[in-house]
């Protein structure tokens, strides 16, 4: 075999690939509806606990603030190996799907709290107090005044950190989760070829370029012209 | 509550684990220390190309950074642990992480800087030119060092990332700090270990997380 040969039937093996595709499929289905769950689950719960911190509440906010530090700070594989390896001991046994799911949502929400909180207090004082001598409620003002105008300068960061926390969906396959890199990490030890990776990097591509293209379009469309 | 002193906080097994985990945390600095510069260097030439005069550079260099943005960093990691040696290409556990980080990270460091580079405004440029600096000299003195401060925050927080990013190297059997609390955790059956290991994560990083807020909300209050 000449050397083409040989690097192709190692790495872009057809045969292979064409045995190991359902279950790199199946992988990719994963992968999809995990990353929608963390989404979900991470946005909402980092826009409530922003919403709750600008009440105000001393003790709460400092409670929040330690929070989002707290899972800010930590990588998120140790989280994950945290949740599914430690857990049990506490008589809770997560699935590794729900440990992935539950660490990522945990740093989402974290990221994301601050990047609403930063949109929320960016919004200029006046606003608040224009909005208020009009006679609008507290909440109204933070429906109708501050959220709107708060959300487009957080978009741009919130969707690179959205994109980012995403692509962990890959740590999953540390404590078994069969997404896309499980399945190919399983599918290389048992043919012996590195071509179901191959398979797994380009499945990942697909994915993730037009998200990492639309990042890329947002960050223009909502630039703010110095 | 015992029983959960017992299983997360048990500092007689945390002490007798306490060798391995500072060896793994000593590794981590280290690993940290090591792709760190190797992700600015990447960073910084992908910023230079992706403001280049020619157009295809700038593409190509586009291409290149969304390419690495859109591959999980440790599906490279075992693509270069675990495939290249198919090719018989075997770099180790060291230099996958080297080469892994050195394309991912470089790719994030290299948009920042880019967005940095892009922030100076251009008479910046024409003003150094036409005082007699060379291009490398208005690069090196003029724009960078501007560009450098326009981004800050981002770099900070990108460094923190790349930090944190390091427990990835576990998977390839680096014995970083993750990779010695899972030893730990295993010989023992406990979790303290694990535990102890998030603990050196969070006063590592914690300074930086505070700063890095505080830097991200003067920012944005400065465009509101």
């Amino acid at each position: 075999m000449t050397g083409f040969e040989n690097f192709a039937f190692s790495f872009l093996n057809m045969k292979v690939m064409a045995q190991y595709l359902p279950q790199i499929a199946q992988g990719f289905v994963l992968t999809v509806w995990l990353a929608v769950l963390i989404v979900v689950a991470g946005l909402a719960s980092g826009l409530a606990l922003a919403l709750v911190r600008s009440f105000g509440i001393r003790p709460l906010n400092w409670l929040i603030i330690f929070v989002v530090d707290l899972f800010r700070a930590l990588p998120p594989l140790v989280i994950i190996v945290l949740l599914f390896f430690g857990l049990p001991a506490a008589g809770l046994g997560l699935s590794g799907f729900a440990a992935t799911w539950l660490s990522l949502t945990l740093v989402l929400m974290a990221f994301s709290e601050e990047i609403f909180w930063a949109g929320l207090t960016s919004v200029h004082k006046g606003q608040w107090e224009a909005s208020r001598s009009t006679g609008l409620t507290f909440t109204q003002t933070l429906r109708h005044v501050v959220v709107p105008q708060a959300l487009r300068i957080t978009i741009p960061p919130l969707t690179n950190r959205t994109i980012a926390i995403t692509k962990g969906t890959a740590l999953g396959s540390v404590v078994g989760v069969s997404e896309i890199l499980g399945a190919s990490q399983s599918a290389m030890s048992f043919s012996a070829n590195p071509s179901p990776l191959m398979l797994g990097a380009i499945a990942y591509l697909v994915l993730f370029i037009p998200v990492v293209a639309f990042g890329r379009w947002v960050e223009s469309r909502f630039a703010w012209k110095r | 509550m015992d029983d959960f002193v017992q299983a997360f906080l048990n500092l007689d097994i945390i002490s007798q684990a306490s060798p391995i985990l500072w060896r793994g945390l000593w590794q981590t600095l280290l690993l940290a220390v090591m792709v760190v510069p190797l992700g600015l260097i990447g960073g910084v030439i992908l910023a230079l190309l992706s403001t280049a005069p020619l157009r295809w550079v700038r593409i190509l260099a586009a291409g290149w950074v969304d390419l690495f943005r859109a591959i999980p960093p440790l599906v490279l990691l075992v693509f270069l642990y675990a495939g290249l040696p198919f090719a018989g290409l075997d770099v180790g556990a060291w230099g996958a992480v080297a080469i892994g980080f050195f394309l991912n990270t470089g790719a994030y460091y290299g948009e920042v800087l880019r967005a940095g580079i892009d922030s100076v405004p251009r008479g910046q440029t024409e003003a150094a030119r036409s005082t007699g600096l060379s291009q490398a000299q208005t690069l090196a003195f003029v724009v960078l060092p501007q560009a450098v401060r326009n981004v800050m925050p981002d770099l900070i927080s990108n460094t923190v990332e790349v930090v944190k990013l390091t427990s990835i190297a576990s998977v390839v059997a680096l014995p970083e700090l993750l990779f010695q609390a899972r030893q730990a955790q295993n010989v023992t059956y406990n979790a303290s270990p694990i535990v102890a290991a998030a603990v050196a994560y969070f006063l590592l990083l914690w300074p930086l997380v505070r700063l890095m807020s505080r830097l991200e909300n003067k920012a944005m209050a400065g465009r509101g």
